[in-house]
This record gives C-alpha cells, structure tokens and sequence, in this order.
C-alpha cells in the first residue's frame, strides 16, 4: 500500500513529525514501513504558463514557436509535442529551473529561435511513465482546469510528495485504505480521526424505477447495492484526484473510473461502474456463472468460466466477474451518460478463486480477498455518487437498489487486564488498557479490571482474546515489555545419540580431508535414479516427483546425493578447480508406491565424491591422484571409528566403473556402495577419474554401539609373523585374510596386506601377496610352538580353499 | 728412570696434541700405553730398583700413563664432537620450503552456523527435534491454524508432490508433531533446524531450497516477556553483546501477537546506513505466542499453557554476519566458497 504523505497529513495531522519519525513509529506500533520515496524526483522552477500563442517554426516542421504567459513575464520558446496549442496551461521549466536527473534549463536558440525555457511532460517532471494519463504520454501535460500562469507547478501537480510504502500483512486488511491507515496512525500518534459522513444530493426520483437487484448466492454475495447516477460527462478528473491516484500507483483514466478507483483508495471499497445503457438491461442478477460461460472482460480477454466463478449479469448475460473485473460491453466510455454504479459485497474466497483461475490480481480483488469493511459498502458507494455528481456533472437518483443479508454485526471480545499482564509478562493498569483501547476506537464497557470491547467491523481480524492480546501490546510498545526468563522447570538441552553420531561422522570427514556440500534434494527426474544404492534401489519403485515442479531441474526428490554431488564437481572443474574431496550427510527420499500416497522414507546418507589429485607436493615432485584405495581409506577409516566392520564385495552397478566398485556389507546388512563413477557418467559431467561412496548413515547409527566399558591394555606382547602367498590372479586378498582369520582364531588378532607383486619372476595369471600376522593371547605369554602351529592351520587353510602356495 | 718417564710423558702429550683425526689418536695410544710400549719397558726395568724406589716410580709410571689416556680421551670426544658438527652442518636444510600437506576439510558454512545456534539454545536447556522433509498438508498448514483456503497460504507457495503431501514450507510442522507427542501435558522446549522448499525462482535474493531454524517453547504460564529475553540473550551471544535487539507487530498464522525481531546494525550503530536501508535495524526473525488453534490443536489448554515460537533463516544470518552476497553461493558448492568459511 502506498501512502501519499499530503493526503495522509489532510486527513490527521502529522506535520509535526517528519517522515522519517512517522515511518518509525508506524512500524513499531503495528505495519512495516519498507519506504518512504518522494513521489518524483526533486524539481525547481517549474511554474504554470499560458500559452499565449503558439505558431509553426520558421525553420522546422516539427517545432512550434510559442508565447507563454509565465505570471510576471511572458517568454518565446521552442516546443516540440504534438499535443501543444494556444489556449492551453503548462508546466514551463523557466531558464534556471532544474529537473530530475539534475537537467538544467537555460535560455538557447533552437533552428535560430530564441528559446527561454522548456514545456513539460510528466515524465519530465518526474512522473513515472506508467502512472502518465494515456493522452500525455506523448506529449507535454496540460492542466484540466482554472490554473493561474506564475503558481508553482511541481506543487500543484503534487510532486513535492512523499510516499509511504506500507508492507501489509495479510491480517491488515483494515490498512488497506487511507482511512483505515488514518485510523492506525492516530492509534499510533494518539491522534484523533474519523471518516466522514457523506454529502450526497440526490433528486426524487428513486433508482428503483430504473433497476431491481436480485442474487442467487446469498452466501457468496451477501450485498449487492447498485446507484444510478444520470447526465454524466465523461472527462479528465480534477487535478487533486488525479494527484492522489498518481501518488499512489493508479495511473488517472477518465473522472468516473479515477472516482470509482479513489473511493477504493479512500475507503478500501472496490466499486465498478457499468453504462448503463449498454448494460442491456433493467435488472440486475449476480449468480454462479454457467460451465462453460464466456466473458471478454475490459482488457479484451475471452474468459471461459466455471460454477466456482460469481458473475454480474443483466438477467442473460455477464457483466463482470464479481470483484475481479467488469466486462467489455458495458465499460464506461467517452460518451457514457447513466452510470450504474455497483457497491457489493462478495466473499473472500470466491473473488480468491476468480483471480487465481483468470491470474487476474488486481487493487480490487486483493481487497474483497482480504475481506472488506461491511459498514463502509453502502457508504462507499454513496461516497462515489457524491464525486460523480460534483465532478462527472452526474444527477443521482434516490436511493440504493440493494439485495442485504450482509452481517454487520461487531464482534464482542472481553479481556481481563490481569491475564493480559499474565501473558506479557508486564503490570499495565486498567486505566492504561483503557485509553489504549480509545486510542484505538474500540467501543467498550469497563467493569473493574475486565472490559466488555466491541470490536469495530474494520477491524475484521480481531475475533478473540489474543488478537486484543496483540493491540494492547503494540499500542503499549514492545519496547516496554521487560527482559524475562522461563520461569517453568528447566530441563537438559542436549544432543540425541543420533545427533551427536551426525556431528562425529561430519567431523570425521572433515578431519579426513573432505569438505562438506549442501547440495538441492529436488533433481532431475534422469538424475534422481542415477548412483543410487543397491539396497535403495530395491526398495525404491521409482523417485517421488513434484505433482507441478517449476523446472526439470529440480523436479524429483533424489534417491542418491551423488548426482547433484557431482554436479557440484563439475561446476569446480569448469572453473579450473580439479582438486575436489567432497562429503555430504543429507536425506534421500525413498518410495515404495508407484504413485505415492504415504510420506517417503526419508534416510540420512553420508556420501562423498573426489575427484583430481589427492595429494601434491611440488618441490618433492610428489602427486598421488585420487584412486579407489585412498577412497576406501576413508570409509575404512570411519568403520574404525564407529567400530563397525564393513565387508567389501566386488559388484557391478549401471552407473560405475564394472571392474572398480564395491558393495559394503556391516552386520550382514548391504549398506552402500563405493567406486569409480563409470567413464561415460563421468564424461557426461564433463569430470576426470572420480570415485564415490554412499553409505547408508542411519542404518550405521543403529548399529553403533555407545563403548561402555573401557578394554584393558593387553599385558603379554603379541608375536608378529609374515606370510607371502601366490595365488591366482582372480582370488581378492580380502577373501584370503577372511580365511586367515578364520583359520587362526582365535589367536590371530590382526591380518594386513602389506604387499602386492605381480609381473617379472612370477607365472603368467599369478599374483603374490604377502601379509602380516598379528599373534596375541591376552592372559599369557605365547610359546613358539603355538604360533607355529596356529600358523600352519593357516597355510592349510589357504591352500585347500584358494589354493595358495607359498611364495619360495 | 723419574726422567725418562717424564720426558715420555712430555713426548706423548706433544703428539696427542699434533693429532687431527681419530686414528691418529690411536696411534699415540698403541705407541704409548701399548703392551709393547715405552712405559711398559720401563715399568718391566723397575727391578732394578731398590725396595724404596720400586712405589715411587710404580705410582709415577700410572700417573704418567692416566695423564696421557686422560689427554688422549679428551682430545678423542672434541674430535667426535668436530666431526659430528661438521656432519650436521652438512645435513642442514631449507626450512622455508613448504611442508609435506595434510588434506583439510571442513564445514559447510551453513553448518556451522546451525551448529552455533543449536548450541547456544543447548546451553538454555533447548533440545533438537527433527522432522520429515515431505510433509503432510495438515502438519504444514492445518495444524498450524493454516486450514485449507486460507489466505495466508499465499506466503509461502509451496511444492506438492499430491494433494495431500508437499515439500514442508517451514520446520514448524516439526512444533506441531512434537507438541502432538506430548497429550497436552508436558512441556516442550525444543529447536528444529532443517531444509525447506518453496515455489520460487532461484536468484540472487531467493532459493527455492533453504535452511529454517525454528524454536518452541510451551509451558504454563510462558510469557511474552520470556520471549523477548531468550532472544534477547540469543541475539547477543550471536551477533554481540554490544547489539540491541527490538520487537516491531507482524503476522504469522500460528502465533499470536506475531513480531518481527530487529537487531541494530553494527554497520552505523544505529544511525542508519545503506546495509540497514537507514533505519539502524536489520530484521533477524519472525516470532510470537503460540497461537491458541495451534495449542488446542496439538492437545494443549491454551487457558493452562501457553508459549512462544521463533522461525530464522541460517542463510540469512549468514549473508549478515560474514557478507555473503547471493544465497545462490550456500549451493553450488564452489570449492573457493567452502574453503572459506571453514574457521567460521
Ligand atoms: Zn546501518
């Protein structure tokens, strides 16, 4: 909502505040001020001048040469606007005058004339190009009435205007006028402000002879008054009307639609006039439009309606889509002569319905939106015939023609001062409840320390207790309200055991080198099934999807957070960052409908994606790329942390490298995977080698066990053997130190690889690899003999089950 | 024979002395305290002597071989120490070369800041609760005094998935689950920081994936005053003891009175620059009392409890504490970016 300052100070009196002070209290006390602009940007010496007469220019077609009537002189200047010509009043930028954008006027000579001077358009004098009168948007701005040459213009034209700008929230409704912001910034300043009475004349002859009302949809229209006014004359509105619909965002028409649009300003009534002779009809039937009906409404739109739609017909046909906007055929036009002037009310969500099926928002359906004042429908309308008769040169007929089963009833609200200091947490007398309640208007009945309030019917959004709670808070000030603590019991904040697993597992990565993304759970549909755990996919029938996402990239929730990871990769590595080591613990979103009905299981995975070198050492000519063992490192490394064994299969998943991934198993269960991205995934995000791990964290929360008690140091030393084995090429060493293990329990503690050889000296398809034994009985020093044998229990195993030989 | 075991003395001396290098010493050794040595000789020539004489030279013939050893000892460990300089000297390196790099990593930006907040409502007796990022209409809206139809919908314009279920526009529905857990009864204390999804074109400004950290508080008797000195004490540990904090009316559907919370910009100190569009105040969050719908909804008396919400944006704490220009940045995950912040 914006608010034209003079317009505000001639309805309460602001002057001694500046705009600045007036902003800040407002915003305190109950709106946001998100501004306060001047109307146009600043302008000096511009007066009014009568053009005297104006000639063709010697020396150009297109230039007229005039004579201006300044006030006290009267100077030759050049003008170029088509729509210059004798007779006229000006706005002249006298030779020293200064416009916006700091343009300043001096006397020259144009095709060898003397100019002294320059006439005006609005936009000139700083009007924005969207609030200029169609008919001067080419041209220079004249003045639709009796104004003396010499006046200041910019005054005049209301230019030395500032504006309010009002962020409503949408219980405000009430401050969607200037009368309802008069009636908050004199709670808010203690002033004083009423609406006035209006002044309407009218003849004898009642409007009924002219049109009856009648509604089928009482609940949806409860009030329906409609005013005939006659022998109106449809022209430019007075200079004050157009200033105030300019000052606030309403470019200036003709004076029936800028009359119908100020009393919307003025009272937050929306109104529409119908000509009446092209209405086509005597009466008036507002009911649920047909399926299927058409309308061409006034921006010449063909709108096909349904039963959810409300519609303004002459009996057969619509009119208006009520509250939203008036058809074609009966618009006001220049030779217009009896208005039939609609003031209705019509409910909330039907005008809602209306504007967002037709995507037409506009000053009139945001207010019936919100819901508007019953007491002000009639009277708006009143207000509106009064304009029209004084300055349409309308004859208002007596009466209103009226359908009214409107509630306009006030809502009763009674507070106790004692609860309202309970919830505040303050000691607010009742004498002060009492004039913050008169400040407000509330009309209200005081027993002790209880009031009895009638809520007034423009303030639609008080209903109970806590809204009357909200209007002696602010009134009272929240700068007031004291410092206080929670009186109630305290309890421990703290981290759940899932939550402080989160932050070590985060902490884990980070220390490990990694850093962490936060990266988009909506995808595209393709991506949202790509590197996706094979215990997910199981699961997952297919990823949700948006029932009407904004984009294809973000239009399904992902199964994996790889994708949008690798993205991330992609994005460094266009940029010339190729050394990536990247984490992520964040929810995939897991389905197993085909077309969902219940929430998805939402699963917190920790997945990482690295790219580039891992480490570089320049001067030592070092550099180790990023491989699949230093990934596996890592997720090793968080196994051990969270004392969980993992086990490594060899698998094959659509979206990696065949020959490089690994399925993780921890307590039998398929927890993720980890692996090179395959070559052709990794072309298409335009990324070098890149591995990647998926981990599913939840299932490693529940499985983490909080250590209990502390395992004492091991008293006796543990015998370390080596052992270097050939096999196949084919046999995986994990398979081997599982049997290791197995065969030398249970006093083998720890089996390692510690190297690997294959080529020269070694048969073709063979491999070697050598690993070292860590023997250890905790109760007692172990003997040679035990260890041997233990060790050759080993070496049998090996060789019957993978047929190992031992290396000579 | 006193003569002659002083002029070896003297003779061996000037040798150990003549000596630079380790061999060298042992030659004066073998020469002089060898089995084959002079002192030796001497020693064997003692029976010569008379009875009187044999200790006098005896005890000088040792003293003579312990000076020469003692002379050769000392002379052999200043040598080592020479060499042993000397190899060091030779070992010495650039110590302005860079080390050998530890990878590094570290925190989201964001993380840290939701870490920094729920530890801060930790230390005020304030527990975490999570909440499903799929949400059911009723606990988005509903439950939250946002039936179907009502205006206030248009906020916060949101991403269904069906009729029933959308992308939650908040972490409030997460208050609402937890209150409903509780019969009515118990009191809630609790913070719920999460991703949430709106209908909106990413920019500079906007995203349609952000992060929301809300907090409740329900008890008997919780006054609004509370609320302005939990945030109160909240805004200082996390902006500054020196900043001031203010409450100005706003709306939200679930709270009532609803505010806005302003803290004074440490740009200008209050007196108004281009960071707080000239008004000293910067807006941090959105609060309030718990709306009685809500409170009845999720079982409670709202005449016996009563209790106050707060909702703010980690993004734009963020953009305000360290200066982050486009909150497109907290998203596409430029390496530059996250580096940064890692101390943060
Ligand atoms: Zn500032």
């Amino acid at each position: 909502m914006l608010v034209s300052l003079n317009w505000l100070n001639e309805l309460i009196d602001v002057s001694d505040y500046t705009p600045e002070e007036l902003a800040e209290i407002i915003t305190k006390t109950g709106i946001e001020v998100e501004g306060v602009d001047p109307v146009a940007e600043a302008a000096t010496g511009v007066v009014v001048g009568y053009v005297k007469s104006c000639g063709q220019h010697p020396n150009a077609d297109k230039l007229s040469l005039c004579q201006v009537d300044v006030g006290e002189e009267t100077l030759q200047i050049v003008c170029g606007a088509p729509n210059i010509a004798e007779g006229q009043k000006v706005a002249v930028a006298t030779p020293g005058a200064v416009l916006p954008g700091n343009f300043k006027i001096k006397k020259t000579k144009l095709r060898g004339e003397e100019s002294n001077g320059m006439i005006c358009s609005l936009q000139e004098l700083g009007v924005d190009e969207k609030d200029v009168p169609e008919e001067y948007k080419e041209g220079i701005f004249v003045f639709p009435e009796n104004v003396e040459p010499g006046q200041d213009a910019i005054k005049l034209l209301n230019l030395d205007d500032k504006i309010i700008e009002l962020g409503l929230t949408p219980n405000r409704a009430d401050a969607m006028s200037m009368a309802g912001v008069a009636y908050e910034v004199a709670a808010a300043i203690d002033g004083s402000y009423t609406l006035e009475e209006e002044q309407l004349d009218t003849v004898e002859e009642p409007a009924s002879n002219y049109v009856s009302v009648q509604v089928e949809d009482a609940e949806a229209n409860p009030y329906y008054g409609a005013f005939v006014i006659q022998d109106v004359q449809v022209g430019p509105s007075p200079l004050w009307i157009q200033n105030r619909l300019t000052a606030s965002g309403i470019r200036p028409i003709n004076n029936v639609v800028d009359i119908t649009n100020y009393v919307l300003l003025e009272y937050g009534q929306p109104l529409h006039a119908f000509d009446f002779d092209r209405f086509g009809s005597d009466q008036i039937v507002t009911r649920r439009a047909k399926d299927g009906e058409v309308i061409k409404t006034l921006d010449d739109q063909e709108r096909t309606l349904t039963p959810e739609h409300l519609v303004i017909t002459n009996g057969e046909e619509a009119h208006a889509i009520a509250g939203v906007m008036g058809g074609a055929k009966s618009e006001v036009q220049d030779d217009t002569k009896t208005i039939l002037l609609e003031a209705a009310y019509f409910s909330p969500s039907v005008v809602r319905q209306s504007s967002s099926d037709h995507g037409l928002r506009s000053e009139s359906s945001t207010r019936f939106e919100k819901g508007v004042d019953p007491n002000r429908v009639e009277r708006a309308g009143k207000r509106a015939a009064e304009l029209l008769q004084k300055y349409a040169g309308g004859t208002v007929l007596q009466g209103v023609v009226s359908f009214d089963e409107l509630d306009r009833s006030e809502k009763q609200v009674t507070i106790e001062t004692s609860v309202i200091n309970k919830r505040l947490g303050t000691e607010i007398s009742p004498e002060e409840i009492g004039q913050i309640l008169r400040r407000l208007q509330f009309t209200f009945v005081q027993d002790g320390e209880v009031f009895h309030i009638s809520a007034p019917t423009r303030r639609g959004d008080i209903e109970r207790f806590e809204d009357m709670l909200e209007e002696v808070a602010r009134i009272y000030g929240y700068d007031n309200l004291p410092f206080t603590l929670p009186q109630g019991a305290s309890q421990a904040g703290g981290l759940s055991l899932n939550q402080q697993l989160k932050r070590k597992i985060k902490a884990y990565f980070e220390g490990a080198g990694l850093d962490e993304t936060i990266t988009y759970s909506l995808t595209k549909e393709d991506w949202a099934t790509k590197l996706v755990s094979p215990e997910v996919e199981r699961e997952a029938v297919s990823p949700v999807g948006l029932a009407m996402p904004m984009s294809e990239e973000h239009s399904h929730l992902r199964l994996s957070q790889l994708p949008e990871m690798l993205q991330s990769l992609s994005y460094n590595v266009a940029r010339k960052q190729n050394d990536l080591a990247y984490y992520e613990v964040g929810t995939v979103f897991i389905s197993e409908e085909e077309n969902v009905t219940k929430q998805p299981r939402e699963v917190l995975r920790a997945s990482g994606a690295l790219t580039g070198q891992w480490l570089a050492h320049p001067w030592q000519q070092e550099k180790k790329e990023v491989d699949f063992f230093v990934v596996k490192g890592i997720v090793e490394g968080l196994s051990e942390l969270l004392d969980i064994p993992f086990e490594y299969e060899k698998g094959k998943l659509p979206d990696m490298h065949p020959g490089r991934t690994a399925i993780i198993k921890a307590g039998g269960k398929e927890i993720g995977f980890i692996g090179q991205v395959h070559p052709k995934l990794q072309k298409a995000f335009g990324l070098k080698e890149t591995y990647v791990f998926d981990l599913n964290a939840e299932e490693l929360m529940s499985q983490y066990e909080k250590e209990e008690a502390f395992q004492t140091i091991p008293r006796y030393p543990s015998v370390s053997r080596d052992i270097a084995l050939v096999v196949d090429e084919t046999v995986a060493a994990g398979d081997i130190a599982a049997t290791i293990e197995e065969a030398g329990a249970p006093l083998v503690k720890d089996v390692q690889v510690f190297d690997l050889y294959q080529g020269e000296h070694m048969e073709e398809g063979k491999k070697s690899l050598a690993y070292n034994l860590l023997y250890l009985d905790p109760n007692r020093t172990l003997k040679d003999e035990e260890v041997e044998a233990a060790h050759e229990n080993i070496l049998n195993a090996v060789k019957e089950q993978h047929k190992a030989e031992l290396r000579s | 024979m006193k003569e002659r075991l002083e002029q070896l003395k003297q003779e061996a001396l000037q040798k150990v002395d003549q000596a630079t290098d380790v061999q060298g010493l042992k030659d004066v050794r073998v020469e002089y305290l060898g089995k084959k040595g002079p002192i030796t000789e001497v020693l064997r020539g003692m029976g010569k002597l008379s009875k009187e004489e044999r200790p006098v030279i005896g005890q000088l013939a040792n003293e003579v071989r312990e000076s020469i050893a003692e002379a050769i000892d000392s002379k052999q460990s200043r040598l080592e120490d020479e060499a042993l300089e000397k190899q060091l000297e030779e070992e010495s390196i650039d110590v302005t070369l860079p080390g050998r790099p530890v990878q590094v990593g570290g925190p989201h930006l964001l993380t840290s800041i939701v870490e920094e907040i729920e530890d801060l409502f930790i230390g005020m007796g304030f527990e975490i609760k999570e909440g499903p990022e799929v949400e059911t209409d009723y606990y988005n809206f509903e439950a939250l005094n946002l039936p179907k139809g009502h205006p206030a919908r248009d906020m916060q314009d949101s991403f269904y998935v069906t009729e029933e279920l959308l992308m939650r526009t908040h972490t409030s529905p997460v208050q609402a689950r937890t209150m409903g857990q509780k019969n009515g009864q118990e009191p809630v204390k609790m913070i719920c920081p999460g991703k949430v999804y709106r209908r909106d074109t990413d920019d500079a400004t906007h995203s349609h994936q952000f992060t929301q950290m809300e907090g409740l508080l329900v008890d008997k008797d919780v006054r609004m005053s509370d609320l302005k000195g939990v945030l109160n004490t909240f805004a200082k540990q996390m902006f500054g003891e020196d900043r001031d904090i203010r409450l100005r009316p706003s709306f939200f559907p679930f709270t009532e009175p609803s505010v806005e919370m302003d803290i004074s910009c440490k740009m200008c100190g209050g007196e108004g620059c281009s960071v707080c569009k000239q008004t000293g105040w910067i807006e941090i969050l959105g609060a309030g009392m718990v709306h009685p719908n809500v409170l009845e909804m999720a079982g409670y008396d709202p005449e016996e409890y009563s209790g106050f919400a707060f909702g703010m944006g980690p993004e734009r704490i963020a953009m305000l504490k360290y200066g982050v220009d486009d909150i497109r940045h907290f998203y596409t995950n430029d390496s530059r970016f996250l580096k940064q912040y890692h101390k943060a």
